[in-house]
């Protein structure tokens, strides 16, 4: 807030100078001169933005190599997705740059709070995976369900706050990071093939089975386990009526009196003890998580299911209130956070780089095959803290990049019926 | 945390400034002064308490949706939580968590409090067990709570040891994620509690009058319950309200130690204050301060906590 203050006052010599050199810079950096160290450079170090986000990919890592990369600070804030999105309407001026995800980003944007972003200003718009784009990783694949990114992507002019039907040169937020979500398994507890969502309700996991209680995600995962039940035959599993809600709701609580569930889990060390300890076999799980427990030493496995992945992705966009060289800072950094070295931090974490290509360059060719081909690992696999995370020759749960992201089946989402949806999710919790 | 201030409230009206016998003058017969004196403690009170009560208050008649909440002036908060089964099960859940609990910590903080008071010889023994007593207060609760997890887990140090002695064939589920887990924390993070109130008034029994009914050939029983409890009763009762407080606004107790099977008041407020439905979280503290309040009456109506004080 402050920051931003003190670049409103007035134009005196001090700014004119400082937004004459920001201009004549960007000029520069819009082709003639490539690399980052650019003309203005000497003002934008006094440049601080605030971003702030969901954990996963606020990263001091990051925020170190722009200090380094770009020369100005980067102050993360790491909220849970709840606070993320009561943060980013209700106090707009308390952070520059948000770090949310796409169903999120369906709360907020509309408030108008955050400005939609120029596709011509971004370097490698055309390096981004198509899937948030057209929807679509390759031009047959399917779209999902749920709030897929591109449906909330895009809007139609600079100061619109309605979402626009197909890609348009604004965009609400830039891919930054996503993963498809599945269901993690003890293999040396389970005891039995696992291969359907279905089979967190067999009895035999009776007390041993759990599912994320935040309600928008574990809505979705709820919804995965009741249509490959054959139990409910839904619409859109992303936008339920009430009555679907009132079934899958039902659903969960008859399996949850029935002693189904051990325990239900909010953060993500909660999900990795609840693993690690032996407590719940099978359960909902992100994929870091699955990391960590497998880092004990315990064997743990992302299991791929027969009727897809969950998936979710998150992106960066900007606060409305900025301007001048804080907005020409966000935009040098959100193409320094495409052009490769981010991406591939993120792809050596499990998740995928909205930039494949870049990222790519910033990876050995056993990472990329680890990582993003499903190939057998040449050397032991180590993760960007220098653990190793695979020994050599694992192989990646669920394969390829394009095995895992092209068989998603929905995003998370919010629905139409969101405020009815979390009420009877109450109720769940309550029962 | 306001029933508490409330009892406050109740302990500050004995002090009334007492006007002199005779017509001196002083600056403190002036009206206006005894209005000064009273300033401080009404500014606290009114910014820090009453203003936040009323704001509560008020977006408790609020309209929101997903993001945002707007000033309006709509009664369905009330009626959305008063007319839903859910509420009227966590209210159930909630009061039987706070007299289970209630109970118990009663018991354990009596008989601990008695011991102290009566058994040990020594003041500086007394004091020295009674800081030992308040030892585990030096962490966090909810470091001396979730420390229970992998003590009563599945293969935790209870189920591991008694397979390993052969006391069960297989581990005990109920242990952890379970009503029981919820009051077992409850219990051991509120008794203390309990037993420095009482252990307070036990401690200011004139210790001539257990004697005189000694004297008087009353049997040890008949001491306790004619004797020693009576004059126990504030510190019973401001206990009491401590513990019942407590419990009633609890939710990470019962969150961490039921994992989330079961439910209180305070954890469905948090529940929708976490997904930014503040008025409908407001409308439910009104109701829960409202209850809470009514108890702390009839806990003060039973025992004149003033009498000791």
């Amino acid at each position: 807030m402050t920051e931003a203050i003190k670049n409103k006052t007035g134009l005196n010599r001090r700014t004119f100078l400082k937004t004459g050199a920001a201009a004549a810079g960007l000029a520069a950096g819009s082709g003639a001169i490539t690399g980052f160290p650019t003309i203005w450079a000497q003002n934008i170090k006094n440049v601080t933005l605030r971003q702030f986000g969901t954990g996963v990919s606020n990263l001091n890592d990051v925020a170190n190599k722009v200090k380094e990369d770009l020369g100005f600070t980067l102050q993360m804030t790491a909220l849970d997705s709840d606070a993320v999105t009561q943060r980013a309407v209700t106090q707009p001026d308390s952070y520059d740059i948000a770090d949310i995800e796409y169903w999120i980003a369906k709360k907020v944007f509309p408030a108008g709070v955050m400005q939609p972003m120029d596709v011509s200003k971004m370097k490698y718009f055309d390096k981004i995976a198509p899937l948030f784009i057209t929807g679509k990783l390759t031009p047959e694949s399917k779209i999902a369900q749920g709030t897929a990114p591109h449906t909330v992507g895009f809007v139609e002019s600079a100061d619109a706050t309605k979402f626009a039907s197909e890609p348009t040169k604004w965009m609400t937020l830039i891919p930054t990071i996503y993963n498809a979500d599945t269901l993690g398994i003890r293999p040396d507890l389970v005891g039995r093939d696992i291969t359907s969502w279905a089979d967190i309700m067999d009895p035999a996991f009776k007390g041993k089975a759990s599912i994320i209680n935040i309600p928008s995600i574990g809505i979705m995962d709820a919804a995965m386990i009741c249509e490959s039940l054959g139990t409910i035959k839904y619409g859109d599993k992303g936008n339920m009526t009430k009555a679907e809600i009132d079934q899958t709701v039902g659903f969960l609580i008859k399996a949850k009196t029935d002693g189904q569930f051990r325990s239900f889990w909010k953060t993500f060390d909660e999900s990795v003890n609840l693993m690690a300890s032996g407590e719940v076999v099978i359960q909902s799980m992100w994929s870091p998580a699955v990391a960590a427990v497998r880092s004990k030493g315990i064997a743990c496995k992302y299991q791929p299911l027969k009727e897809g992945y969950r998936a979710w992705g998150g992106g960066l966009g900007l606060a409305k209130h900025l301007s001048g060289i804080e907005l020409d800072a966000a935009y040098e950094y959100i193409n320094w956070y495409l052009s490769g070295w981010v991406g591939a931090y993120l792809n050596r974490q499990g998740y995928y780089s909205a930039a494949p290509e870049t990222a790519k360059t910033f990876m050995t060719a056993d990472e990329w095959g680890y990582w993003m081909e499903g190939k057998a690992a040449v050397g032991d696999i180590v993760a960007p803290d220098g653990k190793v995370m695979e020994k050599a020759g694992a192989v990646r749960d669920g394969g390829a990049f394009e095995a895992r992201m092209g068989a998603v089946a929905c995003w998370n989402s919010v629905m139409d019926e969101d405020r009815y949806m979390v009420r009877k999710w109450n109720e769940f919790i309550a029962a | 945390m306001t029933a508490s201030t409330a009892g406050h409230a109740a302990l500050n009206k004995v002090s009334k400034p007492m006007r002199p016998p005779r017509k001196i003058w002083r600056w403190s017969n002036l009206p206006l002064v005894s209005y000064l004196q009273a300033m401080p403690l009404a500014l606290i009170l009114g910014l820090f308490l009453l203003l936040p009560i009323l704001t509560i208050g008020m977006v408790s008649f609020w309209d929101y949706d997903s993001v945002r909440i707007y000033p309006d002036f709509v009664t369905f908060n009330y009626t959305e939580t008063l007319g839903s089964w859910v509420t009227w099960k966590i209210y159930l859940n909630t009061f039987k968590f706070t007299l289970i609990v209630w109970l118990l910590t009663l018991f354990i903080g009596f008989w601990v409090a008695y011991f102290l008071a009566f058994h040990i010889r020594s003041v500086t023994m007394q004091m020295v067990l009674f800081l030992v007593c308040t030892v585990p207060f030096l962490t966090s609760n909810i470091i001396r709570m979730i420390s229970w997890v992998p003590f009563l887990g599945r293969n935790g140090l209870i189920n591991s040891s008694l397979i390993e002695l052969g006391i069960v064939p297989k581990p005990i589920e109920f242990l952890l994620f379970s009503e029981f887990a919820v009051v077992l924390a409850m219990v051991h993070l509120y008794t203390l509690f309990m037993v420095t109130p009482i252990f307070n008034t036990l401690m200011r029994i004139d210790r001539s009058l257990i004697e005189a009914a000694r004297d008087a050939g009353a049997s040890g029983f008949q001491i306790l319950t004619n004797v020693i409890i009576p004059l126990a009763k504030p510190g019973i009762a401001i206990g009491s309200i401590f513990v019942v407080t407590l419990v009633m606004g609890d939710f990470i107790t019962v969150r961490f130690m039921s994992g989330g099977q079961s439910a209180s008041v305070g954890l469905m407020m948090a529940n929708q204050i976490s997904l930014l439905q503040y008025p409908a979280a407001a409308a439910n503290a009104v109701i829960l301060l409202i209850v809470v309040l009514l108890i702390v009456a009839a806990i003060l109506r039973v025992v004149d906590i003033r009498k000791e004080l």
